[in-house]
């Protein structure tokens, strides 16, 4: 499904390398786990997947059921089926969250050439995906993330990720600043996500977030590249004696 | 040639066009305008300080604003022209059109409130005394005093608590308007009164609406100005807020050539609050003005004003904020900001805040801005299938919707929102 190839990316601004040759390759179906530490460009990789134009692809191509996805803008990306759940959701005011998932939702049925969805039905979608993360809907009547805790932002984005039925989905520290509760929500709900036709990438610091979604594969990404690849007693491997030894195989 | 006659062509400047159109007209109007010997003579103060000439940069209330240079041309009153009414924005209101400049004799009837065409109160000389200009520097409120031929009288009794608002509708379909809307509130009564300024026509408006708050009143007063982009728009809101009155005004500018939209208000009892939100949406080569002038003339009075701007193409936008301390107005408190989104490179907005403050216990501020769309919140949005075109939108929207939605009245709120809709589906 997803099939990156010597990806070689620097950041527009300032010319800075980040990714170095990169190769990945995600199957319908897979939970890959993307690993590293700090600084490794596991978010940079996500932007990168979603289309985010501060990033300059200078080699290599990202294939997406075969297609280069290299010149499509994050809204096409986005309906062709690839989401991306932000480590950092952004706070929109002004603009509530409601009338946002209804036009997200009916753009991308548009793009699928999909008729709109009708209020009660767009309504009942939300109610039940919200009442899944245990969220308040009342929360879904302020604007687009503003006020939202870490964790409520995080729960939202799973909730945009149920609604939009995306078929590759990219976690960017999905885990980070949830306490343990929230954590199984929002694990829980990527679980349920799963299926034969849709393919996750993972991406996380820690071990912890692996128990609860269980990884097909565990790839380990260093200065740009993926430097160790294995399945999910790799990710118990790292926690236990962290990134230094695989650091140093590769070196 | 004479001594005088040479003197004369030294201080009088070349009349412009547009003056000279202004002076001829009232010669050629004044038997057809209303009024007692009082405010004939009001009007014939007035035309003087057309003569004069009209204010150029050189005045600093009018420095952003060259009315002498931009005002080019002035149409003449065209008698045929035929504006219709519209519906209201908020269902359920009371109508009162002003068609062409010119009021209706069927007035509509709401219990507890008396209207009244304004053409009688000029006739009959009662309304003479508010009919002088704000200053030496007012054009507007000379230009529409010379003028004014219709409008309506609105007084709404003490206590009363209108359950549906009142719509004054001032519309035109070419030619010349010129209307005033004196509305009085009486103590305790509360209404919410929607200003419409629309029509077709390359027209020149002038409206001066005036408002008094009596002790403990209560109102929100919309102006939705939708004029056609071949209009010039000169318009006046004068209010005064008496003790423990509150007003909110709710200005919309999404429309006009030339506009230029004077605020001027005054607290006059303690406990007075005054708000004032503005949306400016700025499109085409259009020149808009908000110009306030607030005076806190009594101790413990409180205001804050939030303008919001949305400048496109090569659209010039003007926000000129006054705020005056009187020197025993202590414990006021005022808070002031103008934010701007630039969408183009061609436009412009100049803001200019002014603050005059002659007492020394009060809380007074500031600040302006000026931005352009977020990059990230753009990101956002297309990151979840949101094209660019769409994804914009609801950026600008979100910018200027933000002081819409703190106002709590439902009705209100979406009637507004349908008016900025309208505006994203022409120039979105």
């Amino acid at each position: 499904m997803l099939e990156i190839k010597n990806l070689h990316a620097r950041i527009v601004d300032d010319g800075t390398e980040i990714i170095r040759g990169l190769n990945l390759t995600v199957k319908a179906g897979e939970v890959a786990a993307i690993m590293g530490p700090n600084g490794s460009g596991k978010s940079t990789l996500s932007y990168i997947l979603a289309g985010r134009e501060d990033y300059e692809v200078t080699e290599g191509d990202i294939l997406y059921n075969g297609q280069s996805i290299l010149e499509m803008d994050p809204a096409e990306r986005a309906t062709s089926g690839i989401f991306l759940a932000f480590q950092y959701p952004m706070e929109i005011p002004g603009v509530a969250t409601m009338e946002f998932l209804k036009v997200a939702m009916n753009e991308q049925r548009k793009a699928r050439g999909e008729e709109p969805l009708k209020i009660p039905e767009f309504l009942k979608r939300v109610k039940e995906a919200a009442a899944s993360l245990s969220m308040d809907m009342n929360m879904l009547k302020r604007p687009l993330n503003v006020g939202f805790s870490g964790g409520e932002k995080k729960r939202a984005e799973i909730l945009q990720m149920k609604l939009l039925e995306p078929k590759l989905c990219v976690l960017d520290e999905t885990d980070s600043g949830l306490d343990i509760d929230a954590l199984k929500i929002v694990s829980d709900g990527v679980n349920a996500l799963r299926a034969p036709d849709r393919a996750f990438l993972v991406i996380t610091h820690y071990q912890r977030l692996l128990e609860h979604i269980v990884p097909d594969s565990v790839h380990v990404l260093y200065k740009g590249q993926v430097i160790k690849s294995g399945d999910k007693s790799l990710a118990l491997d790292l926690e236990a004696n962290g990134y230094a030894g695989v650091i140093g195989e590769a070196a | 040639m004479s001594g005088a006659t040479l003197m004369n062509m030294h201080t009088q400047p070349q009349r412009t066009p547009a003056e000279t159109a202004l002076i001829d007209a009232f010669g050629e109007r004044l038997s057809l305008l209303p009024g007692d010997g009082a405010v004939m003579l009001k009007r014939d103060d007035a035309i003087e300080a057309v003569k004069h000439g009209l204010p150029t940069r050189r005045i600093e209330s009018w420095h952003y604003t060259d009315l002498r240079r931009l005002l080019n041309s002035v149409p003449d009153f065209d008698p045929a022209a035929m504006a219709k009414a519209l519906a209201p924005i908020i269902d359920g209101s009371a109508v009162l059109p002003i068609l062409n400049g010119k009021s209706e004799a069927k007035l509509p009837a709401v219990d507890g409130v008396t209207f009244q065409r304004l053409s009688e109160k000029l006739t009959d000389g009662s309304i003479a005394p508010g009919l002088d200009p704000y200053g030496s520097d007012d054009a507007i409120g000379a230009l529409n005093t010379a003028f004014v031929a219709d409008g309506y009288f609105v007084d709404i009794a003490d206590g009363v608590e209108l359950e549906k608002p009142i719509e004054l509708q001032n519309l035109q379909a070419g030619g010349q308007a010129h209307v005033r809307l004196p509305v009085r509130v009486g103590a305790g009564a509360k209404a919410v009164i929607v200003e419409r300024q629309a029509g077709e026509g390359a027209a020149l408006v002038s409206s001066v609406s005036q408002l008094v708050l009596d002790d403990d009143a209560e109102v929100t007063w919309l102006i939705v100005q939708e004029q056609p982009d071949t209009a010039t728009h000169l318009a006046q809101f004068k209010a005064h807020i008496g003790k423990n009155a509150r007003l909110t005004l709710f200005v919309i500018n999404a429309g006009g050539k030339l506009v230029r939209q004077e605020v001027l208000v005054k607290t006059t009892g303690e406990g007075a609050d005054f708000k004032l939100r503005g949306i400016n949406l700025l499109a085409g080569d259009s020149h808009s003005d908000v110009t306030m002038v607030l005076d806190h003339a009594v101790p413990h009075t409180t205001s804050t004003e939030i303008i919001r701007n949305v400048v496109t193409g090569k659209a010039r936008g003007v926000f000129q904020g006054r705020i005056n301390v009187h020197q025993y107005a202590q414990k006021t408190n005022a808070k002031m900001a103008c934010n701007t989104l630039l969408l183009s490179d061609d436009g412009e907005f100049s803001t200019k805040p002014e603050l005059e403050i002659f007492a020394d216990d009060v809380v007074c501020g500031h600040g302006a801005t000026v931005t352009e769309i977020d990059h990230n919140h753009l990101f956002y949005l297309m990151a979840r299938g949101v094209d660019e075109k769409s994804a914009r939108g609801l950026l600008v929207k979100a910018f200027v919707a933000e002081v819409i939605e703190e106002l709590d009245d439902e009705a209100i709120v979406e009637a507004l929102e349908a008016r900025l809709d309208d505006w994203f589906v022409t120039h979105g």
